[in-house]
């Protein structure tokens, strides 16, 4: 039997394995904490920030932090809620989110941290970038205008000798992110199918898919994201 | 006590928004007790003949018209509330935006596959003509926009309760499913 | 070609963790990276193509299309604006027929820009083809460009030979050291090899508690106790390395170029001393892109150390004391001077920090402990070996024992390096460097802070102002907001890895609010979303530079608040700064009619 760790956010009491990390204990103890870029047992990015906590009035990122014992975790604050919005509302200024036509609408989590947010317009100006749509590959269509660039693909796809299919390029506002010519040559539908799944927006898209639930019926709808966890109050 | 004045347009929209305000179904009725219209599509009345309290703005602005009936709707309207994706964010008329202004007015006259018989390359020029901005810009990019219901449109149920809390100066509560952006 | 590329790849034992080399040595030899060359790579070393582009296109002086024979790197930083950059590079596009960005005379020159290059005490500055061109005037441009066409090497187009080593053959360089106060300290007489020396009659663990006693804290900046690091690093089981962060690339810093050209054995030495604390068998020092003309000398040096028996094996014939270091080169990238993304750059990969825990002294260059110290952090500890832990803490102030090189550059009479005591007040550095009529100074390069006169009482030191050495002094006649700031956060813009949101996107809202705001379009409001959007930056981003990144701004709107009120019209509430008569400009030019505004 492994011991647990006790720790608290916002007061409450909560229990974590040895060497886990504040956002994975926090959601098995009940507590939301949004994120973007963390996939549960991919290595984590610390890339989004939103799940930026404090502890000891530091800021930190959950998922890149182990939670210690005796942890004082401040999650559900006014200056992290404004923090988390203004990310947001970045992400959504700084691609080209064009909800009502994009398949991944009602099931994309940046749009879902939006609802739950309450952003009814980022509070920056959008920049309407360029961005090129790449759809060489036969099951993946990359459309960069909707990519947040939370590298969940790079961590999470590699070939059977190792090499990752995603990776960047570029770095800064440049940045963008690019599907391996020979190492994604022939995938699964299966593959494709996870490799949506893992984009939390609409910037990997399997082609001649999508569109498939009516509205009303996707995933955040009715529910906000992370109300399996802890409803909004 | 007069009623609140409510006027509404649509600049680069599709008139979707005006289409969800009518499916408030039978609400409309309670709608005309509560307000009334000035310049409008709803009652027809085509210039502002008072000031009014309520600007309801759909669509962003692509041309010059857009622009002139916007900055006449901010002169007129105490309040001016964008409402729908295209107003809030340029919508789908914002796609081409990033694309340089020339090359989408040789797609639409020129080059574009259901250009018809433009041998001569005719480019609309007339001075009657509002002239086609850059980029499509979202409402408050060009003056000040008070409130903001997004949606594509916003939900029947979101411009009623807007206008009501606007109205009656409650506190609007909103249900989650009421703001959505599609 | 391809088999020179699989030369070069095998080089390298194709091993992926030299990427950073493989690149280096193909983009010199054929001036540039091409796709067909990316796929050899890939193939080579077991790297997926998009892995390989990854690290290709993360670094300023890789290229995947041609940057021509030569290829002209001309600074842009602050300080050369300040010494008349805009006419240089003027003469040179006039010269060339063709603007920076690039290539002109038949594909032949290239024109870039770049971020500082380390030589802010003798701007204008370029580097063409690994060779640094100093005290650029227009007149010297075209004699510059004349030799360029005419086929010239780039070596011997130099007209002036630089101070000290400068002039040594293997160097043989414009650059001048400048050296204006010397101190007690580094540049102090030491017999070469006697602390090394020393320490193999101590302990490792002695030697640690020898440099933890003296205070030493890192000079890169953050300031870190060094002796605190070792001991950190010694616990966690080895293999274990020592790295030296010769990044060097805050704008406005060159001290290190200039330990590196009169100190190099100082620096290995030292080195040497960090791997016999920390049972290290091998060093890396991380020398930025830019300095790699240094690159025969130091190469040289070490073999010299080797032959003395001060580095190799059995060192100063202690059993089993082997320590080798290899120079491992930048390719452009400001953020490769953060300790961790120093380290994955070394590794072969994009230089992106990484995420704390685990740090680097726990699981550093290829997942083992490692120790990351600055140049002048490890020259200091050979001084401290030999003089004594109490000699050097009687220096300086409570919290900064020592002494510290500055690097001052700007509006003065005397820029160059200038070794101080910690606890110098800033009014006092500013005399001695020659100035009158001071505006502002900014400390700590952009990511410092930008005072006032009202502060030049204020000290050098981690008790008041820290820094890792820059000061660009900003005379009175300085646009600060213009002249300054704009270049500070295009800077940031141009240098951030892109990882973290906040810096990948908040610093391009602010700069564009900024020129919203010098666009005469800013209301008051615009001022407060600048505090509240860099306050956010501050906490919200991983690493030193995303934390920073707000700083040119956030700083000099605390301190210069009435240059940005300025700028504002305080009448209107709101201003979006929409034109009209721009926006239709073009859809009119188009189809040919004239606006009717």
């Amino acid at each position: 039997m492994s011991e647990k760790i006790k720790f608290t956010i916002d007061g409450k009491q909560c229990l974590a394995k040895k060497g886990q990390n504040v956002l994975d204990a926090a959601l098995e103890n009940g507590v939301y904490i949004p994120f973007l870029c963390h996939v549960k047992g991919v290595k984590q990015a610390g890339s989004c920030r939103i799940c930026n906590v404090k502890v000891a009035g530091r800021t930190m990122t959950a998922c890149t932090t182990p939670v210690a014992p005796g942890m004082e975790v401040e999650n559900d604050i006014p200056e992290l809620h404004d923090l988390r919005l203004a990310i947001i509302e970045a992400l959504f200024v700084e691609g080209n989110h064009f909800c009502p036509s994009c398949e991944k609408s009602g099931n994309c989590e940046l749009q879902a941290l939006a609802y739950r947010y309450q952003m009814m317009v980022p509070r920056f100006p959008y920049s309407f970038p360029q961005k090129e749509i790449d759809a060489s590959n036969s099951k993946i269509l990359i459309d960069r205008n909707r990519c947040v660039l939370c590298k969940r693909c790079i961590r999470s796809f590699q070939d059977d000798q190792g090499r990752n299919l995603f990776a960047f390029k570029s770095r800064g506002h440049k940045v963008e992110i690019n599907i391996d010519k020979e190492c994604a040559v022939n995938l699964s539908d299966e593959l494709a199918q996870e490799i949506m799944d893992v984009c939390p927006v609409g910037a990997l898209i399997r082609k001649e898919k999508g569109f498939n639930e009516p509205i009303g019926t996707r995933k955040y709808d009715k529910k906000p994201i992370g109300s399996e966890i802890t409803s909004v109050v | 006590m007069s009623k609140p004045i409510v006027a509404t347009t649509s600049l680069a929209g599709c008139f979707g928004c005006h289409m969800s305000l009518l499916d408030i179904d039978e609400r409309i009725l309670e709608l005309f007790q509560l307000v009334e219209f000035n310049k409008s599509p709803i009652d027809d009345i085509k210039t502002f003949t008072k000031q009014c309290d309520i600007g309801l703005i759909e669509g962003g602005c692509c041309n010059s018209e857009n622009i002139h009936v916007l900055k006449d709707f901010r002169k007129n309207c105490k309040i001016i509330v964008s409402v729908g994706e295209c107003a809030i964010m340029g919508g789908l008329p914002a796609l081409r935006n990033g694309i340089p202004v020339k090359e989408c007015l040789a797609e639409a006259y020129l080059d574009g596959p259901t250009v018809g018989n433009n041998t001569e390359g005719i480019l609309p020029n007339n001075e009657e003509l509002p002239m086609i901005l850059d980029r499509v810009y979202p409402c408050h990019e060009v003056v000040k926009v008070d409130y903001h219901l997004p949606g594509c449109p916003p939900r029947a149920d979101l411009i009623w309760e807007a206008l009501v809390a606007l109205v009656t100066g409650n506190e609007l509560k909103l249900p989650y499913e009421v703001v959505k952006f599609d | 070609m391809r088999t020179t590329v699989k030369t070069i790849i095998e080089k390298y034992n194709n091993d992926k963790t030299r990427l950073m080399d493989i690149l280096m040595d193909i983009q010199n030899n054929f001036g540039f990276i091409s796709d067909k060359f990316v796929e050899v790579i890939a193939r080579e070393t077991g790297l997926s193509i998009v892995d390989v582009e990854q690290t290709l296109t993360f670094y300023h002086f890789f290229s995947k299309k041609p940057v021509g024979e030569y290829a002209v790197y001309l600074n842009n930083s602050v300080v050369a604006n300040m010494k008349g950059r805009a006419a240089v590079a003027k003469a040179f596009e006039e010269e060339l027929g063709c603007k920076f960005g690039n290539l002109c005379d038949d594909g032949k020159i290239g024109l870039y820009n770049t971020a500082c290059i380390g030589m802010s005490d003798q701007e204008p500055a370029a580097i063409i083809n690994d060779t640094v061109f100093t005290s650029l005037t227009p007149l010297k441009v075209k004699g510059i460009v004349q030799q360029m066409r005419e086929g010239k090497k780039v070596t011997e187009m130099i007209d002036v030979i630089g101070d000290g080593n400068n002039s040594s053959p293997l160097i043989n360089s414009m650059v001048f050291n400048n050296i204006r106060k010397e101190g007690p300290v580094l540049f102090s007489e030491y017999e070469v090899g006697a602390a090394v020396k020393k320490v193999t009659e101590m302990t490792p663990n002695e030697v640690v508690d020898e440099v933890k006693s003296s205070y030493l804290r890192g000079r890169g900046g953050a300031g870190f106790p060094t002796g605190l690091k070792w001991e950190f690093c010694r616990k966690s089981e080895g293999p274990r390395y020592i790295h030296c962060n010769a990044d060097e690339g805050e704008p406005g810093t060159f001290k290190e170029r200039v330990i590196l050209t009169e100190l190099p054995k100082l620096l290995f030495e030292g080195m040497a001393i960090a791997a016999y604390a920390l049972d290290a068998k091998e060093g890396i020092i991380y020398l930025r892109g830019e300095y790699k003309y240094l690159k025969n000398y130091l190469e040289a040096v070490l073999e010299e150390m080797k032959t003395a028996n001060l580095l190799g094996e059995n060192i100063c014939g202690k059993k089993g004391f082997d320590f080798e270091i290899r120079i491992q080169f930048g390719a452009g990238a400001y953020v490769c001077g953060e300790e961790s993304a120093l380290i994955e750059s070394a590794e072969g990969k994009r230089g992106e920090p990484r995420n704390r825990p685990p740090f680097p002294v726990q699981k550093g260059y290829l997942g083992m402990p490692t120790v990351v110290n600055n140049v002048e952090t490890i020259c200091t500890v050979v001084k401290i070996i030999n003089n004594g832990a109490d000699w050097f803490s009687m220096m300086g102030s409570h919290e900064s024992t020592g002494t510290k090189l500055i690097s001052v550059s700007g509006d003065c009479d005397f820029p160059g390096v200038y070794a101080i005591e910690w606890g110098m007040r800033i009014r006092d550095l500013l005399e001695i460097a020659g100035t009158e009529d001071v505006l502002a100074v900014q400390i700590g390069g952009p990511s410092g802070v930008c005072i006032g006169s009202k502060e030049f009482k204020r000290t050098i030191s981690f008790e008041d102002i820290p820094t890792g050495g820059a000061i660009t002094i900003i005379g009175k006649d300085r646009d600060i907001i213009k002249d300054v700031v704009v270049n500070y956060m295009d800077f940031f813009i141009d240098e951030s890895c892109g990882s973290c949101v906040p810096c990948r996107a908040i610093t391009v809202l602010m700069r564009n609010k900024l020129q919203k705001i010098i666009d005469g379009n800013g209301v008051m409001n615009d001022l407060d979303d600048l505090v509240d959007w860099g306050a956010k930056m501050k906490i919200a981003n991983r690493c030193g530079l995303g934390q920073t990144a707000a700083n040119p701004i956030l700083t000099t709107l605390e301190n210069f608040r009435e240059k940005y009120e300025a700028l504002i019209d305080k009448d209107s509430d709101y201003n979006t700064g929409f034109d009209l008569e721009k926006a239709v400009a073009d859809s009119c030019a188009y189809v040919d009619r004239v606006p009717n505004l």
